[in-house]
């Protein structure tokens, strides 16, 4: 049986004494090397980089509403759309899984910090750097004294648009950088990540006892190290294209617009599974509380999340059906990709049996799950009908694969997230989000999200191509764009009840306690929250779920496990 | 689509819960299927065999993933309303179930048996398109991607065009092949309902290639970001019966018309074109003006439109674009002369007549 001892009854430190003062609070946020706190800095920093992403969407929608529309100027839409796409991968999406990792795995794993807390510091406070520096491009892209403009080259930048000849100034330079920064600091926090679960795990947790959140950040920061490096090496040989006057993308010098998309994408695509990888972890720990089952399969699961970690370097250039691959390249990658569907359709028939003669108790964080298991599996499906080579060249770079991603994206990670808020905002911060409010702000997303993203598929099948600030009325494609922005505004005000939410649980949430949702993992064994050493005394445990084993001594889970 | 509209009335409509969205990908499916006839870009309506042989497995792959979608969410369903918590059993832990091997392998080897059917059916259509060899009698054009214009080179014909695309109705052994590359940046060629688009990338030449059996007019647009005014980079192709696609190629094949001896106002806009920057930028068969920068004029005024098919080709449109280009498509490459209301008004006149 496991030993949790209680950790009540030790001293509050002179340290968080000192931290009273408003100065010292400061003092203390700004130079702090705690894991948590720094989750919690970088989930901070997303969400107000979330808001900034999602105003520059719904400008993008406003002005997408009716065909010909006025609204913003093309220079002015193609700067949205390219900082749109930039912030929510870089500076939100990013920040915010680093967050959660940051905090849930240490303590996850019954450790007191990450193995290096003076990187992880670095590593939020160099991202946070870089997207400060992208924004400053509105200021200073073209020096001060001259208009400021923000990046317009698209998110994935395809050259040779981001040469000195077609984007002279600075803007395309703001970006390159604060990518390459940004990259360093996820660097930095994969490394960690990796380090602490490597090393730093409590007496008793095997690798074959970890949380399978633990196990898929694992994966993850592999993945990071992987597909890091060719983005930050792109942006080096960029930048020497641009200034020392290098030639690897320039094509007027015999330069080769290909190898920009190669690299872009085998960062690009695997960049994806380092996000939905996470929304996987909170998965794999929320469906099972809420349905009062052991996750069903975890050997399976690990293994599917190996799987996908590996098969996703192997699958970029399905984002290069129509470059003219030939019939031999394009088949490879209709293969590869269309295998990575068998693990991730493991996942969910995992988490589906999971729930399968379980007592499913529809609290907030399990609504979100519940609604991402259906998206992510249309989201799922849209993306086979996407690695078809033949269908993708009528619909590469049309809306569909616009509905596609933001499917995989808001659909999947986003409402993983809104579930993983929920999940452990009393964890964090010691009191209980509100349920009702909980309910408005999932019902409002929920409308929200179908009524853009179900519509937007169907202006990519008649045609519609991405990144265009307009369209021709005859085309047909109106009264469904304007379908796709009515939804965006149910979204934003979910967003916003979900801010007022964590603003107001903040102050008058209900007491939450140890361990509010009869939970089994090691965070819930601690305070609310937690102290800054996490536990009293390191926990040893001799199962997947410690505290069942603690809270069942007539039944525990060692009885069963391998 | 009788699947789908039996469906629909569970309620694309009311997609008020995520596992109502099972209707709205239905309703979705159905309502893109009626939409063909009012949007001249759907994939749906193919008129080309290549389009007809994608639009053939686009269909199949929609329908094996309905399939999918409708058993796994319709067991998530299921599970959501069986095993919901019910009053009374909030004390109750269920039996602890930590796994099967037999289930967990059927679930794996299930997908693959589809993966590989899936896998072979798209290697077939690859094949069918990218591996065929070029019949003899295909007629060759080159296509050259500008930002925000299209440039048409027919070099076995002699004849060099813009923006608007001429091919005859054709067969298997009669294809248009198009050898396309880019002048600046990548863009892609994007026609629907004639093929799957092909990217235009800068020192590279990729090949497509098109059969449209029916006459018309096909439109498409660049589908690739390639900046400002990608969005006005639109494609129009006009697919003519053999006569008059000769007919065609016949006065495409004249120099530009120079005798205006008739036409006082012409003659003196051509002076007018021949002694300003136009001519940098500019060609007309037959003048001093060779500029390839911008689409050659040589036969402007047989084309329906202007800018990559951003306006119809009007006098009045003509003189506005001409005057200031950037008040019809922002953001374009060619600058505002400010010439003055006679030159205007005789350059227009003048560029009317090249037929
Ligand atoms: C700096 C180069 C440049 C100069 C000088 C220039 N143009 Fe252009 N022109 C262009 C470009 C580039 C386009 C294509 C714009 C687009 O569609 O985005 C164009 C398009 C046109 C078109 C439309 C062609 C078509 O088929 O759609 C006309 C007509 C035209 N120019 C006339 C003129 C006249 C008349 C002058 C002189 C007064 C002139 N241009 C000077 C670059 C130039
Ligand atoms: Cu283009």
């Amino acid at each position: 049986m496991s030993t949790i001892p209680a950790i009540k009854g030790v001293d509050e430190t002179q340290a968080t004494q000192r931290a009273r003062t408003p100065g010292g609070v400061i003092h203390e946020w700004l130079t702090t090397v705690d894991h948590k706190k720094i989750g919690i800095l970088y989930i901070t920093y997303a969400l107000i980089f979330l808001v900034i992403g999602g105003v520059e969407a719904t400008m993008i929608r406003i002005q997408l509403a009716v065909p010909d529309n006025h609204f913003v100027s093309p220079q002015v839409y193609n700067r949205l759309f390219t900082m749109h796409g930039t912030t929510m991968i870089f500076f939100v999406a990013m920040p915010i899984v680093f967050g959660f990792g940051n905090y849930l795995v240490p303590i996850m794993i019954g450790a007191r910090d990450m193995a290096f807390p003076r990187l992880n510091a670095f590593s939020f406070w160099i991202s946070a750097f870089a997207g400060v520096l992208l924004y400053f491009s509105y200021l200073g892209a073209s020096g001060l004294y001259a208009a400021g403009s923000a990046p317009d080259v698209g998110w994935f930048a395809y050259a040779p648009l981001t040469a000195k000849v077609f984007s002279p100034g600075h803007s395309t330079d703001y970006w390159t950088l604060a990518i390459l920064l940004s990259g360093v600091g996820s660097i930095g926090t994969a490394l960690n990540i990796v380090t602490t679960t490597l090393c730093m795990r409590c007496p008793g947790m095997k690798l074959s006892r970890m949380p399978l959140l633990v196990w898929i950040y694992l994966v993850m920061g592999g993945l990071v190290f992987v597909t890091i490096s060719p983005l930050t090496a792109a942006q080096i040989m960029l930048t020497l294209d641009r200034y020392l006057g290098s030639h690897f993308f320039d094509t007027q010098a015999g330069g080769s617009a290909l190898l920009w998309m190669h690299f872009f994408w085998i960062f690009g695509h695997p960049e994806v599974y380092v996000l939905v990888l996470p929304a996987f972890a909170f998965m794999n720990e929320i469906v099972p509380v809420f349905s009062r089952k052991a996750i069903f399969g975890y050997p399976a699961m690990v293994a599917a999340s190996v799987c996908i970690g590996f098969i996703s370097l192997s699958v970029w250039a399905h984002h290069m059906f129509t470059v003219g691959m030939g019939a031999a390249g394009n088949t490879f990658f209709v293969f590869a990709t269309m295998v990575i569907s068998v693990p991730t359709g493991i996942k969910i028939f995992n988490w589906l049996a999971t729930m399968w003669g379980g007592r499913l108790i529809f609290a907030t964080p399990m609504l979100f799950s519940i609604a991402f298991l259906f998206q992510f599996l249309i989201a799922g499906l849209t993306g086979i009908i996407l690695a078809v080579a033949p269908f993708d060249w009528q619909l590469h770079n049309t809306y569909f694969v616009v509905a596609h991603f933001h499917y995989v994206i808001v659909g999947g990670i986003l409402f993983a997230l809104f579930a993983a808020f929920y999940y452990w905002y009393p964890k964090i911060v010691g009191r209980m989000m509100s349920e009702k409010i909980g309910k408005w702000h999932f019902w409002l997303f929920v409308i929200g999200f179908h009524l853009t993203f179900d519509f937007m598929h169907i202006p990519g099948l008649l045609g519609m191509p991405r990144q265009i600030y307009t369209y021709e009325a005859d085309r047909g494609w109106g009264t469904l764009n304007l379908i796709v922005t009515i939804g965006v505004l149910f979204q934003a005000a979910g967003v916003l009840v979900f801010v007022y939410n964590l603003v107001r649980s903040y102050y008058v949430g209900k007491m939450a306690g140890p361990d509010p949702w009869d939970a089994w993992t090691l965070e819930w064994s601690t305070s609310s929250p937690p102290p800054d050493y996490n536990f009293a005394v390191l926990p040893t445990v001799k199962s997947r779920r410690p505290l069942w084993d603690l809270k069942h001594p007539e039944d525990p889970d060692s009885d069963y496990e391998l | 689509m009788s699947l789908c509209s039996k469906r629909q009335s569970a309620g694309w409509g009311k997609s008020l819960a995520p596992w109502m969205s099972r209707g709205a990908a239905c309703g979705a499916l159905a309502l893109s299927l009626e939409a063909r006839a009012d949007s001249p870009m759907t994939l749906f309506s193919p008129a080309d065999p290549q389009a007809q042989s994608i639009y053939g497995i686009s269909l199949f792959v929609l329908y094996i993933t309905l399939g999918i979608f409708i058993v796994v969410a319709g067991l998530l369903t299921f599970v959501l309303i069986r095993y919901r918590q019910r009053p009374g059993d909030e004390n109750r832990e269920p039996a602890q179930i930590y796994g099967s091997n037999q289930i967990e392998l059927s679930w794996t080897v299930i997908p693959i048996l589809i993966v590989v059917t899936l896998f072979l059916t798209t290697t077939r259509v690859i094949l069918g398109t990218e591996a065929i060899a070029k019949p003899k009698g295909a007629l060759e054009v080159t296509v050259v991607g500008h930002q925000f214009w299209w440039e048409y080179h027919y070099p076995k014909l002699g004849i060099v065009t813009a923006n608007e695309l001429h091919v005859p109705v054709s067969d298997e052994e009669h294809p248009t092949y198009l050898e396309v590359t880019s002048a600046d940046v990548t863009h892609s060629f994007f026609v629907p309902r004639l093929a799957g688009r092909m990217d235009v990338i800068p020192n590279r030449v990729n090949e497509a290639w098109i059969d449209p059996p029916t006459p018309g007019l096909y439109l498409g647009q660049c589908a690739q970001y390639c900046g400002t005014q990608h969005a006005r980079m639109l494609l129009r192709v006009y697919v003519q019966p053999q006569a008059d696609f000769d007919a065609w190629v016949k006065a495409q094949q004249q120099p530009a018309r120079q005798d205006f001896s008739s036409d006082r106002t012409a003659a003196e806009g051509e002076q007018v074109f021949m002694h300003n920057a136009c001519i940098n930028c500019h060609a007309i068969a037959g003048t001093v003006a060779t500029g390839r920068f911008g689409p050659d004029l040589t036969h402007l005024a047989s084309r329906d439109t202007i800018a990559s098919g951003a306006v119809p080709n009007t006098p009045g449109n003509l003189r506005q674009w001409i005057d200031d280009p950037n008040s019809l498509k922002p953001g374009c490459l060619m600058p505002s002369m400010h010439l003055n209301a006679h030159d205007l008004d005789t350059i227009t006149a003048y560029l009317s007549q090249l037929r």
